[in-house]
């Protein structure tokens, strides 16, 4: 098959997204205002801003969840459009982690994360398995293969929806506020999972109000207000000296 | 406020037992107030009069030996069951007019089915697919060929030849597919694959209608079909892609050699017993079964296209659905039954058409009853399905699917238990189910007298409440098993 892997021309491009005039409207609400960004493989993207300001929504449009209705996104050098091949495609790159884990709550661990490389990539059960096993280690729960998720604490179906978007072996990994939804304790787990595959060189947008985990992982820091980038800087200035009015109120909000 | 701080930690202790665990249930569980205690006792009162009462005419009362309506005459003044009756007409209520010396071919089906169902209902058992497929797949013809009659083989071979042009048609749009892809050497197998299957699929269809040697040929081309599906799976090592391309050929030369020796041993044929004779409790079952294991496919058809984008689709579902849950199932039954073949050249045979019409009458029962399971699945579960890569039938039957279904058990198996019973109702088409066999039974000159009525219809009720207790206590079974979420 041919895939963005083998073919020199798209190997040259550093480009893991691009989103040029990116507008979207819900109904009459206009969510997304002339988005434009660029990630290169490989960077950190943290993104925040107040509630309803369009972050979700972004992240989503970049693997089809959404569907936009200006402008252009460019994944992996396969751009995004209602074609379902692209989509899948892109789908099939791209890894996507929710806020509420959505595990598959009639499966076990194991089967939630053998499912899709089955299914969509057509690997033997036994090399699933040994994959899934494999990233099971890697977010430090071999031993829970065998539960269901409705067994699990929030932080560890978490860690099992970040290992089962990586048995698909992905390039760029979307966090949809992935740590919102877990009691304080677990926050940390998530976190060093986050941490740990960042320092693999994974290309990664994250939406999260974790300060610190923005500190200490991103590239660049986006803040979004009203469906609009107000704001990209590298994460020293964005909390060092916000440039922007919405982005300093933001910043005195949530550090208290 | 004082600040207060623990000295020492206070120990795990037993909960406190009480002096008599009996009289702590008499006090907290029966008569904790004065109206729990007073519907405690009428409610004890009542079921057991009615119990006695039950008692009384099965057994105490009752008649037990005896051949005619002389041996019951005294049970009609004081109340009891006239069981002789019931003996004398058993045949005729199990079997209805079947021929008796066709009868072992009823209870052979019975057997087989039991046999293939037993293990399936179990929640844990092994070979769930293989089991699935003898019971969904052949049990039917089995069913069919053993029931009506006629040649035994000829059916096999008729749906051996439309599953060759199925299977045809699935190389073919798996290998067109594959056509694309590297290396070149899978490229020029998938090639030559396509050819056999277009050559297959066309001959298969040439000659599929003229049996005899086509039959053979069909099987032919349903070996080579098998065999490249076998090589065409994804990769799971050497030995395993022989076991199966061995199993295709053991398999199709099994049938192929089954097909020609036949016509040796001269055909052989079963009696053929038209569906008027069928009646009883076996016809009942054979309604039952049929309306409960079509009603679930329907469905979940009628459901899915219900909740399509596709406005056409959706309003046609919507459409079905309201129609046939709109009216009684009995018009369905007159329609299916009489005014269909107005319509049709070649009606099929009386029972078929009952089937059609039990069937889609479930369908569409069965439609709102999946797609309220479907209406309870949180988007989010798509939203993770689709960020995987799966697509709208892999979403549907991997996801969304086992965990309506799951939900909607007991709804499910509500249905099942309205439509067991509601088969009573083709008795009006002039089919003979166990009820419509027991009227018959009644104006039967040689036994009549009010018992005769009474011993009836509480045989009857029991063996309905028999069949419909074992359904929901099943299905409890399966909701314990098979919570969704699988908290504990
Ligand atoms: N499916 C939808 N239909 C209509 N409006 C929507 C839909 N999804 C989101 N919106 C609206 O779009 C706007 C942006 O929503 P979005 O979920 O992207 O915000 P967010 O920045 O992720 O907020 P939060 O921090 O609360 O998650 C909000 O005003 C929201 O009400
Ligand atoms: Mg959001």
């Amino acid at each position: 098959m041919l895939t963005a892997q083998n073919t020199p021309e798209l190997m040259a491009d550093p480009m893991a997204i691009r989103m040029v005039g990116v507008n979207k409207w819900f109904g009459a609400l206009h969510v997304l205002r002339d988005v434009n960004l660029e990630i290169t493989r490989g960077q950190k993207l943290v993104i925040c801003g107040p509630s309803g300001s369009g972050k979700s929504t972004m992240i989503r449009c970049i693997n089809g969840l959404e569907a936009h209705q200006e402008g252009t996104i460019v994944v992996e050098g396969t751009e995004l459009t209602e074609d379902l091949k692209k989509v899948n495609e892109i789908r099939r790159n791209v890894g996507m982690v929710f806020q509420h884990f959505n595990l598959f709550p009639h499966l076990t661990v194991l089967e939630n994360l053998t499912l899709a490389p089955v299914w969509v990539k057509k690997l033997s059960r036994r090399d699933a398995e040994e994959i899934a096993m494999h990233y099971l280690s890697k977010v430090r729960i071999p031993e829970q293969a065998n539960k269901y998720p409705g067994q699990l604490s929030g932080g560890q179906q978490q860690r099992v929806a970040i290992a089962r978007s990586l048995c698909m072996s992905p390039r760029i990994m979307l966090f949809d506020e992935p740590t919102s939804a877990l009691d304080p304790e677990m926050v940390k787990e998530v976190l060093d999972t986050m941490i740990s595959l960042a320092t693999d060189g994974m290309t990664m947008l994250c939406v999260t109000h974790e300060m610190g985990f923005a500190r200490q992982v991103a590239d660049l820091v986006v803040f979004m207000d009203h469906g609009q980038v107000v704001e990209v800087s590298g994460p020293e200035a964005f909390f060092g000296s916000p440039k922007h009015e919405r982005a300093k109120l933001f910043l005195s909000q949530i550090l208290h | 406020m004082e600040t207060y701080v623990q000295s020492h930690p206070i120990p795990v202790a037993q909960p406190p037992k009480h002096a008599s665990p009996l009289g702590r249930w008499l006090r907290h569980e029966i008569l904790a107030s004065p109206i729990q205690a007073v519907g405690t006792l009428l409610g004890l009162s009542l079921a057991l009069t009615l119990i006695w009462a039950l008692v009384d005419f099965t057994i105490v009362n009752a008649v037990w030996t005896g051949s005619n309506r002389a041996a019951c005459a005294m049970v009609d003044q004081q109340l009891g069951a006239c069981w002789p009756f019931i003996k004398d007409k058993l045949g005729q209520l199990m079997y209805g007019f079947y021929p008796a010396d066709a009868r072992w071919r009823v209870n052979l089906v019975y057997a087989v089915g039991l046999v293939l169902l037993i293990p399936l209902l179990h929640p844990r058992a092994r070979y769930k697919l293989h089991l699935s497929i003898a019971f969904f797949g052949l049990f039917p013809l089995f069913a069919y060929v053993l029931l009506y009659g006629g040649p035994v083989f000829r059916p096999w071979l008729r749906a051996g030849a439309t599953l060759v042009c199925f299977l045809a048609l699935t190389c073919l749009a798996v290998h067109l597919k594959l056509i694309n892809e590297q290396p070149f050497a899978r490229q020029v197998r998938a090639f030559g694959l396509v050819v056999a299957s277009i050559v297959a699929l066309v001959v298969g269809l040439a000659i599929a209608p003229v049996f005899e040697v086509a039959d053979r040929l069909n099987f032919a081309l349903l070996l080579l079909c098998l065999v490249a599906l076998a090589e065409n799976r994804s990769p799971r090592g050497e030995d395993r892609v022989w076991a199966e391309r061995g199993f295709c050929l053991a398999w199709a030369g099994f049938v192929l050699g089954l097909s020609c020796g036949f016509d040796i041993v001269a055909q052989p044929a079963l009696q053929i017993i038209p569906t008027s004779q069928w009646g009883g409790l076996f016809v009942t079952l054979v309604v039952a079964t049929t309306g409960i294991v079509a009603s679930v496919p329907i469905g979940i058809v009628l459901a899915l296209a219900r909740r399509s984008s596709a406005p056409i689709i959706r309003t046609l579902a919507i459409g079905f659905i309201e129609i046939v849950r709109g009216v009684p199932l009995i018009t369905i039954l007159f329609f299916s039954t009489y005014m269909l073949p107005l319509f049709l050249d070649q009606p099929p045979d009386g029972l078929v058409r009952v089937l059609i019409g039990v069937s889609l009458f479930a369908g569409a029962y069965m439609a709102e009853i999946i797609r309220g399971g479907l209406q309870a699945i949180p988007k989010g579960q798509y939203e993770a399905a689709a960020s995987l890569g799966l697509g709208y039938s892999q979403t549907m039957g991997l996801i969304v699917l086992p965990q309506a279904i799951r939900l909607v058990i007991p709804g499910v198996v509500n249905s099942f238990i309205g439509l067991f019973k509601d088969t009573t109702l083709v008795s009006v088409v002039s089919i003979f189910d166990l009820l419509g066999g027991m009227r018959a039974a009644f104006t039967d000159p040689a036994w009549s007298g009010p018992s005769i009525l009474y011993t009836g219809f509480a045989f009857t009720g029991m063996i309905y409440f028999g069949f419909c207790y074992l359904m929901s206590s099943y299905s409890r079974l399966m909701e314990e098993h098979l919570r969704v979420d699988h908290r504990t």
